[in-house]
């Protein structure tokens, strides 16, 4: 299916936003996500499932003035 | 926090010893900043400050020329209506008295108006006394909207009015709004305001801010001073100014100096303030507000007035008549509300300005 | 000084020093330029993350009883901060945000006019909102009226570490607003902040001039005790030089 991340579009065979994560081989543990413009809880990302259309941003804190 | 909750703060403050505590090394202390608290206020309006005039005078001199440049506004008062439904024991209108009460009519509103351009004058201060019914809503609404025909400026010293009623007056034209409290002390305030509206004390303090509230440009505030002990009296005036200064950005604050004066129905006052006083009082508020203007009616003498010019003073009424109308001759003569010393035409008063190296202004601003 | 704490919304700190965590050669330097400097609150940002990149998570070298104040850095509208802001809520980096909304790409102004649109909107949702702007009162004074729990008015661009340029304008910010107000921006050396605090600035907010310094724990030491050197100074309430006595002739002698 094609989902956008980030801004842009891919596409992605994964089911679970988890299974999205640990895919592209990111720590969850300094993720942020938002998905179709709300926040997802990390107890939730196993159990959200990916569909055509989705929009994700994922997010982290960084260095910042 | 309200001003009321602000003054009351002060109701256990014991003024008398504060004032007596004051030493040279703190009013030399005070003269060095640039920002004055509350505390410096105070020496500055204290017995020891009398000794440090000079100073002061040079000061607020500077700051002056500084805030304002060498112009001097002005204005002229007209009064509308002498009648008034309050009894207060300092002022020639009061109803007890048995003066020649007059209204003026549209048509003779105008007539003034007429004469009074002639002087050149584009400010005009209008006055009531207080009575609603001789001198309603309407009346006040229609009277400015005829001489905002006239005036680049209006403003109004009539009974306190509610927000709402400002904005329509506003509407008309008034941008103006001078109001005093006769005096910030409440026993006293109380003792010489017998009967009336006036004897609601919350309600007049108040009214300065229902002024700003309202969006006119002008609010100038004061105490009369002669009622109330003076060094509080001016203490809280200044504070009343800044109040509103530091809350109402958008709105141009000044205050006026009011002495009792002889009209005002034998009346003697509690408290004299000479003219050491006054201009200690003057430049303190100078000193204390750098921004706020000051206004000088013709309460004050010609000589005195002139002298003002270089302590502090920023706006000066002149050519004033404090009867009802009184411009154009009606043959119909009222009761004054004080007397004027200051009798110059505005034609001496320009040459007498102009000579002392001020400009004088007549028109600062329109109202749109 | 234990007496003087600095209260900003719902929290008392000891401390007037913020830093931020922007610029470091090194995450590494953060936990100790918090010890020495004893700063108590730290700025984050939120950002999109880099898929080719090891993910290091800021939050990570921040102890846990540092106060995290999440801003805004990369909105370009009210908009896009208010998202931000809500997403670093979420995220659980509490209630604080410094609204920064900078469309001015050459010098990094702050864009006012978006900073008050998201304030107003950001305070009606119970954060602690911190507005980063340039110098102005009538902006300050809508962002009172708006909710804003303190003002950042900014001493000089950012990163120039010019010192306090706006100086006269935050002087009549600090006489004339009711909030605490926190100088950003452009504060280099340790004798900018001191100056910031004699000013009666209630504290500042210092990062580049930390962060890329050689050794930025003695760097944040360093400024901590500029701050409490000039914090002390302001409450001990300097007198200012006087002006010698102008020979003018008097004004006052006809009174005697």
């Amino acid at each position: 299916m094609i989902i956008t991340v980030n801004g842009k579009t891919e596409s992605t065979s994964s089911n679970t936003i988890l299974d999205y994560i640990t895919g592209k081989k990111i720590k969850p543990e300094s993720l942020v996500v938002e998905y179709n413009f709300s926040i997802l809880k990390k107890g939730l990302w196993s159990t959200t499932f990916l569909k055509e259309n989705d929009i994700l941003e994922l997010l982290s804190f960084v260095g910042g003035g | 926090m309200s001003f009321l909750e602000i003054i009351d703060q002060f109701e256990n403050f014991n003024f008398k010893e504060y004032f007596n505590s004051v030493s040279k090394k703190d009013i030399e202390e005070t003269l060095r900043k640039n920002r004055l608290s509350h505390y410096d206020l105070l020496n500055l309006l204290s017995e020891t400050g009398e000794k440090y005039l000079e100073e002061m005078a040079q000061k607020a001199s500077e700051l002056t020329v500084q805030y304002f440049g060498r112009t001097i506004q002005l204005f002229i008062p007209l009064y509308l209506s002498n009648y008034c439904t309050n009894n207060c024991i300092y002022c020639g209108f009061s109803v007890k008295n048995s003066i020649k009460r007059r209204k003026l009519t549209l048509k003779e509103i105008e007539r003034e108006a007429c004469e009074i351009t002639k002087t050149g004058m584009r400010h005009i201060l209008i006055l009531t006394g207080e009575a609603i019914e001789v001198t309603p809503l309407s009346y006040l609404k229609d009277a400015v909207t005829l001489l905002s025909k006239y005036f680049s400026s209006v403003s109004i010293e009539i009974l306190p009015l509610e927000i709402k009623q400002y904005k329509t007056l506003k509407k008309a034209g008034v941008d103006g709004l001078t109001i005093y409290q006769e005096v910030y002390d409440r026993k006293i305030y109380e003792k010489v305001h017998l009967s009336g509206n006036k004897k609601d004390y919350d309600f007049r303090i108040n009214t300065p801010e229902n002024g700003a509230l309202s969006g006119l440009r002008m609010i100038n505030v004061g105490t009369l001073f002669g009622l109330g002990e003076k060094r509080k009296e001016a203490f809280f005036t200044a504070l009343h100014a800044k109040y509103l200064r530091d809350k109402y950005i958008d709105t141009e604050i000044s205050i006026s100096l009011p002495r009792i004066n002889s009209a005002e129905g034998d009346f003697k006052p509690f408290c004299n303030v000479n003219d050491m006083n006054f201009v200690q009082f003057l430049m303190a508020f100078r000193l204390f507000l750098p921004r706020v203007g000051i206004t000088i009616s013709t309460r004050e003498g010609a000589d005195f007035r002139d002298r003002l010019l270089f302590l502090g003073a920023t706006r000066f009424s002149a050519g004033s008549k404090t009867e009802v109308g009184g411009y154009a001759l009606s043959g119909a003569e009222s009761g004054t509300q004080f007397d004027i010393h200051d009798n110059r035409s505005v034609d001496e008063i320009i040459s007498t300005i102009k000579s002392k190296g001020f400009q004088p202004v007549f028109k600062d601003w329109d109202v749109f | 000084m234990s007496s003087d704490l600095f209260k900003l919304g719902e929290k008392t700190f000891k401390s007037r020093l913020l830093t931020g965590t922007g610029k470091f050669a090194s995450k590494s330097f953060i936990p100790k330029m918090l010890k020495s400097s004893k700063s108590e609150i730290i700025t984050i940002a939120l950002r999109r993350i880099d898929f080719n990149s090891k993910t290091e998570n800021i939050i990570d070298f921040i102890p846990d009883d540092i106060t995290l104040l999440p801003n805004t850095s990369g909105a370009r509208t009210a908009g896009e901060a208010v998202r931000i802001a809500r997403i670093a809520r979420e995220a659980g980096c509490g209630n604080f945000v410094k609204i920064e909304v900078i469309t001015d790409m050459k010098y990094l102004m702050p864009d006012n006019h978006e900073t008050l649109m998201a304030t107003e909107i950001l305070a009606k949702e119970g954060f602690i909102v911190l507005p980063y702007i340039l110098p102005d009162l009538v902006t300050a004074k809508k962002l009172e009226d708006a909710g804003a729990c303190a003002i950042m008015p900014l001493g000089s661009a950012i990163g120039s570490n010019r010192g306090i340029k706006t100086k006269e304008i935050i002087e009549i910010l600090i006489e004339n607003c009711t909030m605490p107000i926190i100088i950003d921006a452009g504060i280099g050396r340790p004798s900018h902040a001191a100056e910031a605090m004699e000013m009666g600035a209630d504290a500042v907010l210092v990062n580049t001039a930390i962060a890329s310094a050689k050794d930025p724990e003695s760097m944040g030491k360093a400024f901590s005790l500029a701050v409490c050197a000039g914090r002390m100074a302001y409450l001990s309430d300097m007198g200012r030089q006087g002006k010698s006595a102008s020979a003018s002739s008097p004004l006052t002698g006809f009174l005697r």
